[in-house]
């Protein structure tokens, strides 16, 4: 760069004396705040190195002035989550669920715990606000398969529905009245219509007629003899507008025909005895708890 | 007898296109052959029409080799474009499929498969063919040489193109290395490897036959770019295949190494393919459309330097809080902040050249798109380092707005640079006396602005609102929300989203029109830009003195 540089007319700055199609440099300095701002970052990477683990070596790093690790550091925070609510867990544990409820206070807490896994385990099915979907009941209302009685709720959770792997689970289910041959195509149809008719909905009451014999001769064991279903067998209530699936006369003659089988998991080992019984009585609280 | 050799050439290809199609051992591979057919196909029709014979005694003219070899750029502008649009519209599906997800149509247009189909025709295809272009024809000029190498440059645009349709079919057919940006299987990275060192070689023989005593900056950004999305490309794509005729293949590396790998390729596509090679880009053009000097040469070296040195090691911060030990976290993001300023050095010798010339902005809507595009880069390299920082990443991290980050990259700094750089070389490769209307590049301009405006300040919020929802606990110390309430509460923004890409798009489909308008030859009759009306053609109306 020797001093007889062409001057940029416009700017008074000195060009490095290079031009590359027609492109010129000018000789202007670093700018100060840049420079400045670029050793000030370099400062902190320094001292952040040093206060944190850093600088590797060749079995491991080094550990910081702090001996700062996040792992350590998330173990502190769960722990002091933990112990935050430790008295109440405890509670929680040594008390009966039917207790947990009548105990105001007690209660309060199980819903908000019980609230707070239920958006991350159940909601997946069950809905956010445990609306449900279709194959997936609405825990809201106060129709229940397996029961809406705190016992019988929290028994449902722990052991789950048609869960192999837990020997309590609810096991019992539906035979495959037509897969199997157990009915003729007609009595289905028959059968259906009945339904359609004690769910008070649109049906062949000629049809219904047939259909009440052939309902008390294969059905009632489990469903009741009016339809009002038996929580022992998970057999849903059959004279209500609430369906499992759908309540339409093809919909139910196919779940007569070859039905489906909700499954839950069993949560109780999953989850462990407390977070169970919090799910159990947030589930009891929505409102149909019995 | 001429053009034969790459007749014949493309004629094996297929033939053995046809033969992985026909012996191939999975049904995706076989699948993924037809289509390497199909498409080689079409090529050896083309390739076989362009064969000529000649009379005994004549020989062809030979191409004028003290010229500048623009063909291959004029390809590689329109490639540019057409990618664009593709990579553009694509988005806007998947913006759409994710604010309405019934219009994930399974199983090719899911949104799984269609989104790398963005990600690379919008980085890949876009902003390769673009870079490929202008690097194609700023060396030249830079260096007073022709391309070296002969035909191999137009090896390297066909070959590339290539390897954009292997790879996007791909996706379509479920065909992925799961890893992001480096989607491809086995096979079609091995092509890509092939297509790049041709690359390097026509660009590095290219400098080497220069007649310009120093390299200009510009092509030290392009050649580190090169070279270092070649490194990148070769460490990340280790992996063996399951079979040689099968489209599977498992990574050499595994858990947390193969994550750092992994984000080690993936921060540096953006740092090598996006932020050089673009900055490349910009010390061209920017000086030719504003007709100034370079601000500071030294600022030139030092940034280049010190962005080349300290990017490389900052692909860490992508893996905060995860199974990386945490001293490589601490590298991660120091890099990251000390990246700062190397990278603000690109954006103040851009706006600084423009220092004598900002008049222009008045009357050049191509400057203009430079002028943004700088401060879009200025604002999200300001906004990496941030977002590198762990306690901001620990709110940031897995958000949109890590979506919004990048896309003010992409939609703003390599969007914009690029539609400057083709506004200002298509009058110049087709010898047209100027654009077709430089009212529809304000148009443009406007459409692209606004639209990157709605999209990022939609992921900003709802980014910044999904952390803060997966983050509450109420007052006896449990979890407020659901996974799914907090994906109800980002619907509006995903709406929002869509209309900012829908806008984005419009502005490059103005421009489809323009350039296509302005190759045909046509000039529009329009007030030109700063002015009220249309001022008398002074050739047949001089004005009173």
């Amino acid at each position: 760069m020797s001093d007889h540089n062409e001057i940029d007319s416009v700017s008074g700055v000195e060009t490095t004396g290079h031009s590359w199609d027609g492109i010129k440099e000018l000789n202007n300095p670093l700018p100060r705040w840049w420079l400045w701002t670029f050793y000030a970052c370099i400062a902190f990477a320094a001292v952040y190195s040093i206060v944190y683990p850093a600088w590797p070596g060749f079995t491991s790093a080094s550990k910081g002035i702090w001996n700062w690790s996040s792992r350590v550091d998330i173990r502190h925070e769960l722990d002091a989550a933990e112990q935050a609510k430790a008295e109440q867990f405890a509670e929680i544990k040594s008390h009966d669920i039917n207790a947990i409820l009548a105990d105001e206070k007690l209660r309060g807490f199980a819903v908000a715990a019980g609230s707070s896994i239920f958006k991350v385990h159940c909601a997946t099915c069950h809905g956010s606000g445990a609306q449900g979907s279709a194959g997936f009941p609405n825990l809201n209302d106060n129709a229940w398969l397996w029961g809406g009685k705190p016992d019988q709720i929290l028994h449902t959770i722990t052991h789950g529905i048609r869960d192999t792997s837990d020997p309590d689970t609810h096991s019992s289910q539906m035979p495959n009245f037509g897969k199997d041959a157990i009915l003729k195509p007609d009595e289905i149809s028959a059968v259906a219509n009945f339904v359609r008719q004690i769910s008070k909905q649109d049906a062949d009451p000629k049809l219904a007629a047939v259909g009440a014999g052939v309902f008390k001769d294969n059905c009632s064991a489990c469903h009741g003899d009016t339809g009002d279903g038996k929580i022992e067998f998970g057999a849903p209530k059959l004279n209500d507008a609430i369906w499992a699936y759908s309540g339409d006369l093809a919909a139910i003659e196919r779940q007569i025909n070859n039905p489906r089988h909700g499954m839950m998991p069993a949560w109780g080992k999953k989850l462990g005895e407390i977070s169970v019984k919090d799910v159990a009585v947030y589930v009891h609280s929505l409102g149909g708890g019995e | 007898m001429k053009n034969m050799n790459v007749a014949i050439s493309i004629s094996v290809a297929t033939f053995t296109a046809l033969l992985g199609a026909a012996i191939g051992r999975d049904e995706a591979f076989r699948a993924h052959m037809w289509v390497a057919f199909a498409v080689l196909g079409i090529a050896t029709i083309f390739a076989f029409r362009n064969v000529k014979f000649a009379a005994n005694g004549y020989s062809f003219p030979v191409e004028d080799q003290s010229k500048y070899l623009d063909g291959v750029v004029r390809y590689g502008v329109i490639a540019a474009m057409f990618w664009g649009i593709a990579g553009f519209l694509v988005g806007v599906v998947i913006a759409s499929e994710l604010a309405w997800p019934l219009l994930n149509l399974e199983p090719y247009f899911n949104f799984g498969r269609l989104r790398p189909v963005h990600t690379s025709a919008v980085i890949f295809a876009f902003g390769g063919n673009a870079l490929m272009a202008t690097s194609f024809y700023v060396v030249q000029r830079t260096c007073r040489a022709r391309l070296w190498g002969g035909n191999l440059a137009w090896f390297v645009f066909w070959g590339y193109q290539f390897f954009i349709v292997m790879a996007a079919t791909g996706y379509l057919l479920g065909i992925t290395q799961g890893r992001e940006y480096a989607e491809p299987e086995w096979y079609v990275d091995i092509w890509l490897t092939i297509v790049w060192v041709a690359y390097l070689a026509v660009f590095l023989g290219t400098l080497v036959k220069r007649k310009e005593p120093h390299i200009y900056v510009a092509n030290w950004f392009y050649l580190s770019f090169i070279v270092t999305v070649a490194m990148l490309h070769l460490v990340n794509n280790m992996a063996v295949p399951v079979s040689f005729l099968g489209s599977k293949s498992y990574s050499a590396f595994s858990g947390v190494q193969d994550a750092l790998v992994q984000w080690w390729y993936g921060h540096n596509a953006v740092g090598f393919f996006l932020t050089a090679g673009f900055l490349g880009m910009m010390y061209y053009f920017v000086p030719k459309q504003a007709g100034r000097p370079i601000y500071s040469y030294r600022l030139s070296i030092i940034h280049f330097w010190a962005l080349i040195f300290l990017y490389i090691w900052a692909g860490p911060h992508h893996l905060h809080y995860t199974a990386l030990p945490d001293w490589a976290q601490t590298l991660g993001m120091v890099f990251s902040v000390m990246l700062w300023m190397p990278s603000w050095g690109g954006m103040i010798n851009g706006l600084m050249t423009l220092s004598g010339a900002w008049d222009k902005l008045r009357t050049d809507p191509i400057l203009r798109m430079f002028v943004l595009s700088l401060a879009f880069y200025g604002m999200s390299t300001f906004e990496g380092p941030l977002m590198s920082i762990k306690s901001v990443n620990a709110l940031s991290h897995y958000t949109d707005w890590t979506i919004g980050h990048v896309h003010s990259g992409a939609m703003g700094w390599v969007g914009m640079v690029s539609f400057g750089a083709i506004y200002h070389l298509v009058p110049k490769l087709w010898n047209r006396e100027r654009l077709y209307s430089l009212r529809l590049v304000n148009w443009h301009f406007w459409l692209a602005t606004l639209g990157i405006v709605v999209y990022i300040s939609a992921m900003w919020v709802s980014g910044i609102m999904q952390g803060l929802m997966w983050r509450e606990y109420n007052d006896q110390g449990f979890l407020v929300y659901s996974f799914a309430e907090t994906v109800a509460a980002m619907h509006p923004y995903y709406v929002m989203r869509m209309f900012g890409g829908l806008m984005y798009l419009s502005g490059a489909l103005v421009m489809v029109f323009n350039i296509y308008k302005t190759i045909r030859g046509e000039l529009r009759s329009e007030v030109p830009m700063g002015e009220e009306s249309i001022p008398f053609d002074s050739a047949t109306l001089q004005p009173a003195r």
